[in-house]
């Protein structure tokens, strides 16, 4: 059984590839919230062998789910409220992302124009694959286990 | 509103309808000479293309059209820092319909998402030229009937060529497509296009090195140039660019019926001695190239051909070749 003691509403995110909590805490931007983040690294996993958990507390709208499905859909996203578990949330691939990543083909229009937002689309669920809107270059997530 | 971003923009249906009314645009010039009437065509080429923009402002006078516009990034507003999408907005107030030329991957899509006007790339970088690809396929089916059940040489760099790549994954649509794939080690088609496009869609296909070999079969033979600018040193392109050199003894192994096709400029890959064989089909290529940017004009400006007469076709002038 899951420990979310001490959380009112918020996330508890586990399965989380171990060694990988400190990027999520800072793609899912939780450096910017004001609220009580708890990161448990290298707990012991049947699933996994090792694993990290991310606690936070927050209102349950402050975080993107898109994004962490983006970096790894794997994790299991635990809904919080009033201190019992309302939800577990499977993460799908996002159809799309935006200012997420970046373009890397330095002949791409996003490398000069303006204010462009950076936005990548799954063209291929299967092999994860996703592609610049604009230049359509793969981009490869090396973030993936 | 619609665009033209890629070949792949139109279903077939679309496309057939497209080449249809290029055909009758072949057909009956006369008949569209006013169709473009007071319409405005801006031609924003930030990097030259000479060919590319007087194919464009040749579809555009043959409707009526006029034509504005700048041919290099210097003398545009670009050379003073204005982004793409501010740029469009400004030509929105201008023109009807602009054709956009770019050295930058995506800048046309850029454009597109802020333009009031339909918006044409007309190249953008090693990306998409689908106006390149368009009138490919006119010539094909107009010269040989169909799109479909026929074997098709692509020949030289099929590396960089966008044009072939592009030229692949409009073919795949239309059944019993055989590719013939020839290129030197270096230049071979990428895999993307192999795996993802070729075995991914069960369409037959070959790669070989020697021309002498495809020759027999092919009905189509597809010829691109080697260009300078996609190799890191001088003596790889020098060894490289006369890998092919299709000669009159070459024709020979041909069949009677095959097209030999190019999306020109040439350099040597195609002996001059060769232009004189009923089956170049090159510089009638260029003509269906004008044929296919008209019918594209029009489908984007959505201008009723029906309602068109045929009462000028007899003052026709400059549009046959
Ligand atoms: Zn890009």
């Amino acid at each position: 059984m899951l420990n979310i003691s001490g959380i009112q509403e918020g996330f508890v995110l586990d399965h989380i590839q171990a060694g990988m909590s400190l990027r999520l805490y800072h793609d899912l931007k939780l450096d910017r919230l004001d609220c009580s983040v708890a990161i448990i690294k290298n707990a012991r996993s049947n699933k996994m062998g090792k694993k990290d958990i991310l606690k936070v507390e927050c209102p349950v709208e402050a975080l993107d789910l898109d994004i962490l499905g983006f970096i790894d859909h794997n994790i299991t996203v635990n809904v919080i409220k009033d201190s019992k578990i309302v939800e577990k949330k499977e993460l799908r691939l996002p159809k799309m992302v935006k200012n997420v990543i970046s373009c890397k083909n330095p002949r791409c229009i996003t490398s000069i124009e303006q204010e462009l937002d950076q936005i990548f689309i799954l063209t291929d669920e299967k092999k994860e694959i996703y592609r610049c809107k604009y230049c359509e270059e793969k981009f490869r997530n090396t973030k993936k286990r | 509103m619609r665009h033209l971003m890629s070949p792949l923009d139109f279903s077939v249906d679309e496309l057939d309808r497209l080449l249809d009314l290029a055909n009758d645009i072949e057909k009956h010039p006369g008949k569209y000479k006013h169709a473009c009437d007071g319409k405005k065509l801006a031609a924003c080429f930030y990097e030259p293309s000479t060919r590319t923009r007087l194919s464009f402002e040749a579809a555009m006078l043959n409707l009526g059209g006029s034509v504005l516009g700048f041919s290099s990034a210097d003398s545009s507003s670009a050379a003073k820092g204005e982004s793409v999408s501010d740029t469009i907005r400004v030509i929105s107030c201008y023109a009807d319909i602009c054709a956009m030329r770019h050295p930058k991957e995506g800048a046309p899509l850029v454009a597109s998402q802020k333009s009031r006007i339909p918006v044409i790339n007309a190249g953008d970088g090693g990306h998409q030229h689908p106006t390149q690809t368009l009138t490919d396929l006119l010539t094909i089916r107009s010269l040989k009937g169909s799109l479909s059940d026929m074997t098709i040489g692509l020949c030289g760099d099929l590396k960089f060529g966008r044009t072939v790549h592009s030229l692949i994954n409009a073919l795949i649509r239309y059944p019993g497509i055989h590719f013939v794939l020839i290129s030197p080690e270096e230049l071979r088609i990428p895999s993307y296009i192999r795996e993802d496009v070729l075995r991914a869609g069960n369409i037959p296909f070959e790669e070989v090195e020697r021309l002498e070999d495809a020759m027999p079969q092919l009905d189509i033979l597809y010829m691109t140039r080697v260009q300078k600018e996609r190799f890191f040193n001088e003596e790889d392109y020098i060894r490289l660019k006369d890998f092919y050199i299709l000669t009159k003894s070459k024709m020979d192994l041909a069949k009677e019926d095959m097209l030999i096709l190019h999306p020109l400029p040439r350099v040597n890959e195609i002996s001059i001695e060769v232009d004189d064989d009923p089956r170049a089909a090159y510089f009638r290529q260029v003509q269906y190239g004008v044929y296919v940017r008209m019918a594209l004009i029009l489908t984007l400006l959505e201008i009723d051909t029906s309602t068109l007469s045929y009462a000028d076709k007899e003052s026709t002038g400059g549009t046959q070749c």
